[in-house]
């Protein structure tokens, strides 16, 4: 089980990955140290691999920067749970390979302190308030993330062509 | 039961009908990229492959952080160079031609009917010429440039109808500001947002470009306007010739909002979601250090030309620094044609080489601790324009002129 961290509405892309790195910070250790850097400094530092970020409305709203998934992959993070997510920000998730769960009960249920692991192939989020359940992905979206994202996808695919 | 614009956009893509809630594979006519570019094409070997499936639906324009702020982005810029030179990428627009979202426009690539995609929130700015447009990430843009498509949700539509007419100080970014704040930065998520109404049909392209983009803003997957008169007097051509793209009468709208823009007044969007917005009285009297004109939003000539209304024969305050940014090189072109330079010069007010400038704080005028930016951009995100412990106000060109002379923000009334 990884740990909880809560955060509120509306998460902004610049706040999970600041827009002036984006062109230049592309190694995987660096743009983890610089995840969530303006919403909460402390994060990066207290994060272990496992853990779980939980939040409101419109997670990943703002850029369609994909260093706002991975700033948070590379830092451990096992998967986001959130009441809703922007579209672009859940499409580079499924397409990093990074779990990400629009369930509001759990998003409202969930708080710093309590611990939860995703369960992707059983559809259900275990948690220490209870284990709740969610909604399989479309097809197309589950062979995306049962491949580990979209560049292993595509390159099984062309590697079978 | 009709179809929504979206859905006959969808359907007539796939070959099949599809309805809102579906999921389809789509090949888009044209995929946008600008200096992400550099990240995306380094996708192409960890996919196993080497070549762009269809290079000439490619297109690539420098403009986020352009010309380069260091050796970084210079190095990047130039692997993009090469890797169009290879690849034969005949849609590449380099350092100072535009905005990315206003060459999609003003090349042609955005058309009735068109699918559109782009590595960038802000290209549904291209739904204002009757285009299905929608920002996607990096990763995908590299699958769609080898694969030639990807999956896309058929989104559900929002019908906004506007009526009325603007009061002469009040503009298309003051309706998206107002309507952002009235159904909130989610208020569209996943959704299409279709501008109707006599109100809309009486806008002009630059009016709904701001529209478009904006609808990124309301959480929308695209912004549209059914391609009309207006459209076809755009690309020259008969009225009536793409009315089959309309959303039929008795399509399933999921929401219908009405705006009446007679009823409006100017609006500032305050830090630090775009979805906090206040009428510009509540402002009064709030110091600024920058004002900035122009980005995908509003950097056109319409901009332009209400920004040397207001400001010529006027002074900026002392304590502001006023940067613009016009959309492209085409724009600022017509700007000099138009006079519209040397006034805003003499005014104070600093002109700087269309592209992105400072919205996403890489250069060209970031922000210092607890510096405030009036600003016709997009976003007012926590630290987006640089410093985490500044501000930025997002307003239309008319308030961000009027407040620059004030050095504070006000009302753009008085001038108009």
């Amino acid at each position: 089980m990884g740990r909880v961290f809560k955060y509120g509405d509306d998460v902004n892309t610049d706040v999970l990955f600041p827009g002036k790195y984006t062109y230049t910070t592309m190694e995987p250790a660096e743009m983890a140290r610089h995840a969530l850097e303006d919403l909460d400094p402390e994060f990066s530092q207290q994060v272990q691999p496992g853990d779980i970020i939980v939040a409101g409305r419109n997670f990943g709203c703002g850029s369609s920067r994909e260093q706002a998934v991975l700033a948070l992959k590379y830092a451990g993070v096992a998967a986001v749970v959130a009441a809703s997510f922007a579209r672009i920000y859940l499409r580079n998730c499924i397409n990093s390979g990074l779990p990400a769960i629009a369930l509001p009960e759990a998003a409202k249920a969930l708080e710093n302190g309590d611990t939860a692991e995703v369960d992707l192939a059983a559809g259900i989020i275990r948690t220490s308030k209870g284990d709740f359940s969610f909604p399989p992905f479309p097809s197309e979206v589950q062979a995306i993330l049962a491949a580990g994202g979209l560049i292993e996808y595509l390159r099984a695919k062309y590697a079978e062509e | 039961m009709g179809k929504t614009f979206s859905e006959k956009v969808f359907s007539a893509k796939a070959g099949r009908e599809v309805k809102a809630g579906e999921i389809a594979t789509l090949e888009p006519d044209f995929i946008l990229s600008h200096d992400n570019s550099a990240a995306i094409l380094k996708k192409l070997p960890a996919i196993g492959v080497t070549n762009l499936k269809y290079p000439e639906r490619a297109v690539i324009v420098l403009d986020h952080v352009t010309p380069a702020a260091d050796s970084k982005h210079a190095a990047n810029h130039q692997a993009i160079r090469e890797f169009v030179a290879a690849q034969g990428i005949r849609h590449f627009y380099d350092v100072g031609f535009g905005v990315c979202h206003q060459v999609m426009v003003e090349e042609g690539f955005a058309y009735p009917g068109r699918l559109i995609l782009g590595s960038d929130s802000h290209t549904t700015t291209a739904g204002a010429v009757g285009a299905f447009a929608a920002g996607i990430g990096r990763t995908e843009t590299a699958g769609v440039w080898v694969a030639g498509g990807l999956w896309l949700l058929c989104p559900q539509t929002i019908r906004l109808e506007l009526t009325g007419t603007f009061k002469p100080w009040v503009s298309a970014k003051d309706l998206a500001l107002t309507i952002i704040g009235r159904i909130g930065a989610d208020g569209a998520l996943y959704s299409a947002v279709e501008f109707t109404g006599m109100a809309a049909a009486a806008l002009s392209i630059s009016d709904r470009m701001v529209l478009c983009n904006l609808a990124a803003e309301m959480g929308a997957k695209n912004g549209y306007f059914p391609p009309d008169a207006v459209t076809a007097q755009f690309f020259g051509e008969p009225g009536g010739k793409h009315a089959h793209l309309h959303s039929d009468p008795n399509a399933k709208f999921v929401e219908k909002l009405s705006f009446d823009l007679g009823a409006l007044d100017a609006v500032v969007a305050v830090p630090h979601t775009v979805d906090n917005v206040k009428p510009v009285g509540e402002l009064a009297g709030k110091r600024i250090d920058q004002a900035l004109i122009g980005t995908c939003t509003n950097g056109r000539i319409e901009d332009l030309r209400t920004a040397a209304r207001v400001l010529g024969g006027k002074k900026v305050a002392r304590n502001v620094r006023l940067l613009l940014f016009p959309a492209s090189m085409r724009v600022y072109r017509q700007a000099l044609d138009e006079g519209l330079v040397a006034p805003l010069v003499d005014a104070g007010a600093v002109w700087m080489n269309p592209g992105c400038g400072p919205c996403l704080g890489a250069h060209e005028g970031a922000l210092a601790p607890g510096e405030v930016c009036l600003s016709t951009a997009n976003r007012n995100f926590k630290g987006r324009m640089g410093d985490p412990n500044s501000e930025i106000y997002l307003a239309s060109p008319a308030t961000v002129a009027a407040s620059a002379i004030a050095g504070e923000i006000v009302s753009p009334e008085e001038y108009f």
